[in-house]
């Protein structure tokens, strides 16, 4: 990155720690970028003529004498219809041999849309995913985690959705991706066509942690861009918000920060929020939606990052295995989305909302039943039903390899009703039931 | 304004919203301050004063500010300003109105005036020259959206004060005298209709504050019908992410039976905000004639807008609340999510290093929750007429669990508990609210028992009671049933879990998406009360436990279908009269 000419160049570091350094310097702004013989860094703290520095390559090597100059500025991506088809670093720097990107200079983690000025969502982003379409439908400026364990399929499902999903533009950007799953994505894309659609920010595993810190703020500000300058359905993907998190509480604990819950920074909540809070439908037609992934360790989603993300997010979506079809399926225990009431029955056929809440009413029955059947007990009549039923439900709705329209996975739901039930023992609204009950019994 | 002798200061230290002060004079706690940064002003509070340094919370982003900069005491704490025009208002947690805002994007310092200075309201008078009144008295009436906006003496003015005149019929701005008063030394003093009120210190121009003993009706059965809150009454809800805190509260402000609704969205999600929004203009609001949102005050801070002014936001939503209760109102508060605003406290009070108490938060945490919720309450004022706020807070546990600081204190605090279960959420049992772990302490309240004898049912009490049984039963039974199974216990125990059930499904559960199902006045849950302990006490006969569940899930789906249809509509008694029918099909004669 360029740096001012004539600026001041300081050489007495007074301390340094694992991810910050600190030295007396005058006349420094808050959250400035600066560079430390060469490495980036940021203002995280000021205390008279002290600064305190976040170093995002680490510290290692640094010496007390380092080169620190001032930027004058914090960080900052140039924006223009030439980030498309591009690759970045965390800094925004080309790590695909392309030249830089001209355009404007934005502030990166700007500041929030004012409430009034947004709208309210509505439009309906189909995936063909019944566990999604049907049972959590995902809207345009929602934001949604996968809340997955890290040995599932979450970037394949995740890169389906989003060539799925029909956005103007896909950004992705990648915490501690693995170069693995770096290459997978760029590949996918590659193959479906939609690289000159696709803006990617990537730190990888092989990159220093602390750098992650930028990437959610990079890709936002480059969503901003196209959904606010001009006026596009921008998908931002997050993968994997737990790095990030990891990256938060390396920094807070360096800075002898009392940590809260699971050894998290105090702020986890504001600081996940102001990310997430990004996502947003804009009356003149743009929108930011995040679909990210948090993985979990050991499917504990009481721990401070899941936890603190379910109450920012607009529901999330659980994947998982169902062994009695033996593939993974979108759990629809676990899984919402927050959103769907605002086009389930109103965007889609109007016996949506029934058909779904039914559905997994009866596979909770089903659930029941086999508890009752790992505890040796006999099952009735209608648990035999229900135990039949949630096998084909699973295997024809949930599994993550369907690929249908709304309305046959609605017309799938009333045949696998018809095939088991009765309309009495389904409880929905007559109405319904008299006009799409299937009548060939 | 007059010159005053003002506190400056100068910038010496920056830990992100919390930035340390070098002042020239006396400061005091509280007290509001500017950092001249720049174009822009950036406001910020003195949260505490260590021998010439001031600590401020600056209620907006620091980026930027350096060492050096010039910061202005302005000698006030932080202030609401009150007067006509506050109904139907979006504001931020400082209540700057949003829609006056420019742009996009929310501006630093983009601080909006909370009233319409242009506005003429039609003024009538309610005092007269000689009337000897004081602060909080009512001096004359606007009309408001439909709602009678007092114009009151000034809170601040204390003792007593001699009305001189006050102005005629007419229409005026809010910055219009329309009244002068002398005091007691003969000073004339000018009353328009705005004034201003320090938010951390709560408006008590009242007579008394008794127990609250009137039902404040929600629509929600599972409140109405179990555990019901008061006019005046405070309640919370705490509950895991997702398990329809925010879906319950925004039934609660469409539904219940208040004059003004204050929203305060307290570090939550940017578009339930929106939803309000879009929704509440386009509800009839059956009282006035007019639209819901016409009675509304929302205070948005949402979880992207500043930290430090979250905890501003529910003082800011309180003190509006207080200001309408004085005018004789009935006034329904709101706050999602207070765990949030103690969220913001532990971010303070950890960047000020210090000592924490449990889990980081402020030691002082339970003090300021109980003095916030006492807050509330139903109050007669000086003049005889009553007034009220009832407060409900959602609170946001750690990982579900509720053994945890926010909990605790606001269990302390609050008087009716609506405990929102994971189970029941994840079984899509909305709403949520678990039926015995919930309470209202005001069903104990004879004062309260006395009300609903008179205006709900004379068997009303006994009803619940006995509701409540039939649930803690329905429990135990499905309990046995787990462990001894399905014919390992008598079919008693079937049928006692399948009664439970058919209180959880019909009276319990309601679809808060349903434009039927979603409000149920109270007389309609009087007759549902009634037409369930009908099925309860009706002696059924069944062979075998396989014919249990069969049979009451017709039963059920009939009373649900009865929940889906127009009160006493054709097609509510269509399914009414199949109901009883099959009850008869199993009577034991
Ligand atoms: N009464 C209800 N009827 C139907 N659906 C409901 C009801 N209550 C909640 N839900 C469902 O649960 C979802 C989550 O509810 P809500 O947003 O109120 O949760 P919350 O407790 O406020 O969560 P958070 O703490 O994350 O804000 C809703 O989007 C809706 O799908
Ligand atoms: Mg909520």
């Amino acid at each position: 990155m360029e740096t001012k000419a004539f600026q001041k160049i300081y050489t007495k570091i007074t301390q340094i720690t694992k991810a910050t350094c600190s030295l007396n310097a005058e006349g420094v702004g808050y959250e400035e970028l600066a560079s430390v013989n060469g490495r980036l860094a940021q203002v995280v703290k000021i205390q008279g003529d002290n600064v305190t520095l976040q170093i995002f390559g680490g510290t290692e090597g640094v010496p007390s004498n380092a080169e620190v100059t001032f930027f004058g500025r914090p960080p900052v991506l140039k924006v223009s219809e030439d980030l498309a088809g591009r690759f970045f670093n965390s800094f925004g720097l080309p790590i695909d041999g392309g030249p830089e990107v001209e355009g404007e200079e934005r502030e990166i983690g700007g500041p929030s849309v004012n409430p009034v000025r947004r709208d309210q969502p509505s439009e309906l982003i189909a995936t063909g995913i019944a566990g999604i379409d049907l049972n959590n439908t995902l809207v345009t400026g929602q934001k949604i985690p996968f809340f997955a364990d890290p040995d599932q399929p979450f970037n394949q499902v995740m890169a389906m959705v989003a060539l799925r999903a029909k956005a103007d533009k896909i950004i992705l950007g990648g915490m501690g991706l693995t170069n693995d799953d770096y290459l997978y994505f760029k590949n996918v894309f590659d193959n479906a066509g939609a690289l000159d659609r696709i803006v990617s920010f990537v730190n990888t595993t092989e990159d220093p942690p602390v750098e992650r810190l930028l990437v959610p703020d990079m890709a936002l500000t480059a969503a901003e861009y196209f959904a606010v300058d001009k006026n596009e359905n921008v998908l931002v993907l997050l993968t994997d918000m737990t790095l990030y998190a990891d990256a938060l509480s390396i920094v807070s604990n360096r800075m002898d920060q009392i940590p809260s819950k699971d050894s998290m920074p105090g702020s986890l909540y504001s600081d996940l929020a102001k990310i997430y809070e990004k996502a947003v439908q804009f009356p003149a037609g743009g929108s930011i939606t995040i679909i990210a992934v948090t993985t979990l360790s050991g499917g504990d989603i009481t721990h401070a990052i899941p936890d603190n993300t379910g109450y920012i997010t607009e529901g999330q979506l659980f994947l998982r295995r169902d062994t009695d079809i033996g593939k993974v399926i979108v759990d629809p225990f676990r899984s919402l989305s927050r959103l769907k009431q605002l086009v389930i029955g109103k965007k889609t056929r109007e016996d949506h909302p029934q058909v779904m809440n039914t559905a997994v009413r009866l596979y909770a029955d089903a659930a029941n039943a086999r508890t009752k059947l790992e505890n040796g007990f006999d099952l009735t009549d209608y648990d035999e039903r229900t135990l039949k039923f949630a096998r084909e439900y699973s295997e024809k709705l949930l599994a993550i390899d369907v690929n249908i329209d709304t309305e046959t996975m609605i017309k799938t739901g009333w045949d696998l009703f018809a095939a088991y039930f009765r309309p009495e023992e389904v409880g929905i609204r007559e109405e319904y039931v008299e006009k799409y009950w299937p009548n060939n019994e | 304004m007059k010159e005053k002798n003002l506190t400056k200061g100068k910038v010496a230290g920056v830990i992100a919203n919390l930035v340390i002060v070098n002042v020239d004079g006396p400061v005091s706690q509280n007290e509001i301050c500017y950092i001249l940064l720049e174009k822009v002003k950036l406001m910020a509070e003195v949260i505490k004063v260590f021998e010439k340094k001031a600590f401020i919370q600056v209620f907006e982003s620091t980026r930027g500010l350096r060492v050096g900069t010039d910061v202005e005491f302005t000698q006030g704490m932080l202030e609401v300003t009150l007067g006509p025009g506050i109904l139907s208002r979006n504001y931020d947690g400082l209540q700057h109105d949003l829609n006056k805002m420019e742009g996009v994007f929310l501006q630093r310092g983009d601080y909006t005036s909370a009233l319409d200075h242009e506005k003429k309201w039609g003024f009538k008078p309610l005092a007269k020259a000689g009337d000897v009144v004081a602060a909080g008295d009512w001096l004359g009436e606007v009309d408001e959206n439909g709602q009678p906006h007092k114009i009151m003496v000034p809170f601040k003015f204390l003792g007593k004060y001699k009305v001189k005149s006050v102005i005629g019929d007419g229409d005026y701005t809010v910055d219009e005298t329309v009244a002068v008063l002398t005091d007691g030394r003969g000073q004339e003093v000018a009353v328009t209709m705005v004034q201003k009120w320090p938010v951390k210190v709560p408006i008590k121009n009242y007579r008394n504050k008794p127990r609250p003993f009137k039902l404040l009706e929600t629509g929600v059965r599972t409140m109405d019908t179990l555990n019901p809150i008061v006019e005046g009454g405070t309640g919370f809800i705490p509950g895991p992410f997702g398990s329809g805190k925010t879906v319950l509260q925004h039934a609660i402000s469409k539904q219940a039976e208040a004059d003004i609704v204050v929203v305060a969205a307290c570090g939550e999600r940017a578009n339930e905000v929106v939803e309000i929004f879009a929704e509440f203009p386009e509800i009839d609001d059956p009282r006035t004639g007019r639209k819901l949102m016409e009675r509304t005050t929302i205070i948005a801070n949402t979880s992207n807008m500043p930290v430090a002014a979250r905890e501003a936001s529910v003082y800011t939503a309180m003190t509006l609340a207080e200001y309408y209760r004085a005018m004789g109102l009935r006034i329904l508060l709101l706050a999602d999510s207070t765990s949030r605003w103690a969220q913001a406290l532990r971010e303070m009070s950890n960047r000020m290093e210090e000592l924490p108490g449990p889990d980081a938060f402020p030691m002082d945490l339970p003090a300021i929750i109980s003095n916030f919720y006492s807050r509330a309450g139903f109050v007669y004022l000086n003049n005889g007429h009553s007034g009220s706020i009832t407060f409900i807070g959602t609170v946001s546990p750690a990982g579900g669990n509720l053994k945890e600081p926010v909990t605790e204190s606001t269990k302390k605090a609050a008087r009716c508990f609506y405990a929102l279960s994971q189970q029941r959420a994840d079984s899509k049992r909305y709403p949520a609210i678990d039926p015995i772990d919930s309470y209202s302490k005001y069903i104990e309240y004879p004062e309260l028992q006395d009300y609903l004898r008179d205006n709900v049912d004379v068997k009303w009490v006994d009803n619940v009671n006995l509701i409540k049984n039939i649930l803690i039963r329905g429990k135990e039974a499905s309990e046995q049933i787990n462990i001894l199974g399905d014919d390992g216990v008598p079919v008693d125990y079937h049928v006692d879990f399948w009664k439970s059930e058919v209180i959880d499904f019909v009276i319990l559960q309601q679809d808060a998406f349903d434009p039927i199902d979603r409000a149920s006045p109270i007389h309609r849950q009087k007759y549902m009360l009634d037409k369930v302990l009908e099925v309860y006490n009706t002696p059924f006969s069944f062979n075998s436990f396989e014919e249990v569940n069969p049979y009451f899930k017709r039963v059920i789906n009939e009373f649900k279908q009865m929940n889906y249809s127009e009160y006493e509509s054709d097609g509510f008694k269509k399914h009414e009269k199949e109901l009883n029918n099959i009850i008869d099909e199993r009577k034991t004669a």
